[in-house]
């Protein structure tokens, strides 16, 4: 049954066996990917027919590798920027959250720490819908009585950017409030009695502690931001990001460009995967 | 001292505040009431349950919608069957030294993004797919088959993208099971099923069913797999949601579907939650 218990070998095989084949399943698309963006065909499949970088680096008419593929580079390029303020953003204001839920007293505390967790259960893209619905009704409100044409209220980056924050704000409440938890709050009662008001003790002392929650949170809300597509897909105006351009490309049929793309988004969040538990694993 | 007291208060609450309402508060607000209104044939908006009426009367928007509830049970229990082994593996049985190394194995595919992973799905399983390709090459198939879009393979990569949030609150659940009650009931003579059913079954329930609750949402809500690995049969809700929006451009409707299926995930969240008398903070946690 378990490793302190004598066990038949049939079921020790057995089972290693069914752990290996869920772990096969897990990544043979992983590494089919990979594997075929360094295939030198016109078509992401086998046969083999040799190693090649062209889907990287080429740029002749019949292949354009990645990073000579416009439309591609700038749609990572709008990820870039729309990930950075749904991190900047989204970081500050899980802070706020985390203390507030945390530290703070008030009457409806648990009727608004109810609503930090809504987020958690409402599809994806049903707030991509509502935040769409509620952003042209005020946009129609301000053009028809104040015959202001705002830019913000139609689809586009801004609108990206707010949506997935709505969410991703609520994930770094989430992890920021775990470490704050754990906080010994007689230091902060000390520095109040030497004579430091409540934002001094914050920022000295609270927040130096909160560092790596942090941190980590800022980094998984990047990463979640630049992956986002359900909410993204319904905000997004011609500025593509780069999952609903890869979208529309995997739909419409595919180049091992795609492959290689992904190749690179596998190795880059793995790495930063790799290293967010490495750190977290340190901070405790 | 008190005054000062006031103003973290208020500088915590005043982002929040703003984040909740604006964000999440009123956006559903306008979509509750935009799923009420309706163009008569004169142009006119009016208040009218028609968006709501005209989901049941066409069949195809309420087999939709019951297909996709199906679907997702379906895919929530499949999940289960094959977490359950899974983290009963990792939290008990392998040499406690590469427990950490296939708990990050297990983590790190749930990282990449949920279209490379289908992606990958799809040049596996299609006609000119690598599958295909090898069964060939052995000799198993003469021609090559189609296996992507068939409602097995949606299920197929809905299971794929939602195995880690079943794995890792069962893991937890059991990393905290006394290995001593199953040496205990073992030493007693009870079997192996009676020892799955009578003594981790029970115990991972809380972790089953949080997992189950995220499980059945996300799949509820899933756009790219039904999408890109379903058939032209296989529609899922969210795609007529999807259709009513971008499609026909009747955003009145839409809203209503929204509404629906929001009710349902809502619904489903809360069952789970008092069926198991557990409230979402704990789940959450």
């Amino acid at each position: 049954m378990i490793r302190t218990l004598p066990t038949s070998k049939t079921y020790n095989r057995l089972f290693t066996f069914y752990v290996i084949l869920y772990f096969i399943f897990l990544f043979a698309p992983l590494l089919v990917t990979c594997v075929l963006a360094f295939n030198d065909s016109l078509f992401p499949s086998l046969p083999w027919k040799g190693f090649t970088l062209d889907w990287f680096t080429a740029n002749s008419e019949q292949r354009v590798g990645i990073f000579h593929d416009r439309i591609n580079l700038d749609s990572i390029w709008v990820s870039f920027q729309v990930a950075f303020y749904v991190t900047l953003l989204s970081t500050a204001v899980g802070t706020c959250g985390a203390f507030l839920f945390e530290q703070e007293d008030f009457r409806f505390k648990q009727l608004l720490y109810f609503l930090m967790l809504a987020p958690l259960v409402i599809p994806g893209v049903i707030l991509g819908i509502s935040i769409l619905l509620l952003s042209n009704t005020l946009g129609t409100y301000f053009e028809t009585s104040w015959n202001l044409d705002i830019e913000l209220f139609r689809p586009g980056f801004w609108l990206v950017v707010l949506g997935q924050f709505s969410f991703i704000a609520t994930l770094v409440t989430l992890v920021v409030s775990a470490r704050l938890r754990k906080f010994d709050r007689t230091l902060e009662e000390a520095a109040l009695n030497l004579g430091a008001n409540r934002f001094e003790v914050i920022w000295h002392i609270t927040l130096k502690f909160l560092r790596p929650a942090i941190f980590g949170a800022a980094a998984l809300a990047f990463l979640m931001s630049f992956e986002n597509f359900n909410t993204t897909l319904f905000l997004v105006g011609y500025e593509a990001t780069l999952p609903i351009n890869l979208y529309l490309q995997v739909r419409d049929g595919s180049t091992p460009v795609i492959n290689a793309i992904s190749f690179l988004l596998i190795v880059g969040t793995s790495l930063i995967a790799l290293a967010n538990l490495y750190f977290s694993r340190k901070a405790e | 001292m008190t005054n000062n007291k006031r103003w973290a208060l208020l500088f915590f609450l005043s982002p929040v505040l703003l984040w909740l309402v604006v964000m999440i508060v009123l956006p559903h607000i306008d979509l509750l009431i935009m799923s009420f209104r309706f163009e008569t044939d004169d142009g006119q908006m009016t208040w009218s349950f028609n968006n709501y009426l005209s989901f049941f009367e066409e069949p195809i928007y309420w087999l939709t919608f019951v297909r996709t509830a199906l679907y997702s049970i379906l895919v929530t229990f499949l999940t289960l069957v094959i977490a359950l082994p899974l983290a009963f593996y990792i939290t008990k049985v392998v040499a406690p030294k590469f427990q950490g190394f296939l708990l990050v194995l297990l983590l790190l595919p749930f990282w990449v993004s949920e279209l490379v992973r289908v992606y990958g799905w799809m040049i596996l399983l299609r006609e000119s797919g690598v599958i295909n390709h090898f069964l060939i090459r052995l000799g198993v198939l003469q021609q090559p088959v189609e296996m992507l879009y068939k409602d097995a393979t949606m299920i197929l990569g809905l299971v794929y993208t939602s195995m880690l949030f079943m794995v890792v609150p069962i893991v937890s659940v059991l990393e905290s099971l006394d290995d001593s009650l199953i040496e205990a009931a073992y030493d007693l003579g009870a079997n192996m099923w009676s020892i799955l059913f009578k003594i981790i079954i029970p115990h991972a329930t809380s972790g089953i069913v949080s997992g189950s609750i995220v499980v059945f949402m996300l799949t509820l809500g899933n756009y790219l797999t039904p999408n890109l690995m379903g058939g032209k049969n296989s529609l899922w809700f969210t795609e007529q949601i999807y259709n009513q929006f971008i499609a026909s451009f009747n955003w009145n409707q839409g809203s209503a579907f929204g509404f629906l299926l929001l009710a349902l995930s809502s619904l489903v969240v809360w069952l789970g939650l008092k069926l198991t008398r557990q409230n979402l903070q704990k789940v959450v946690q």
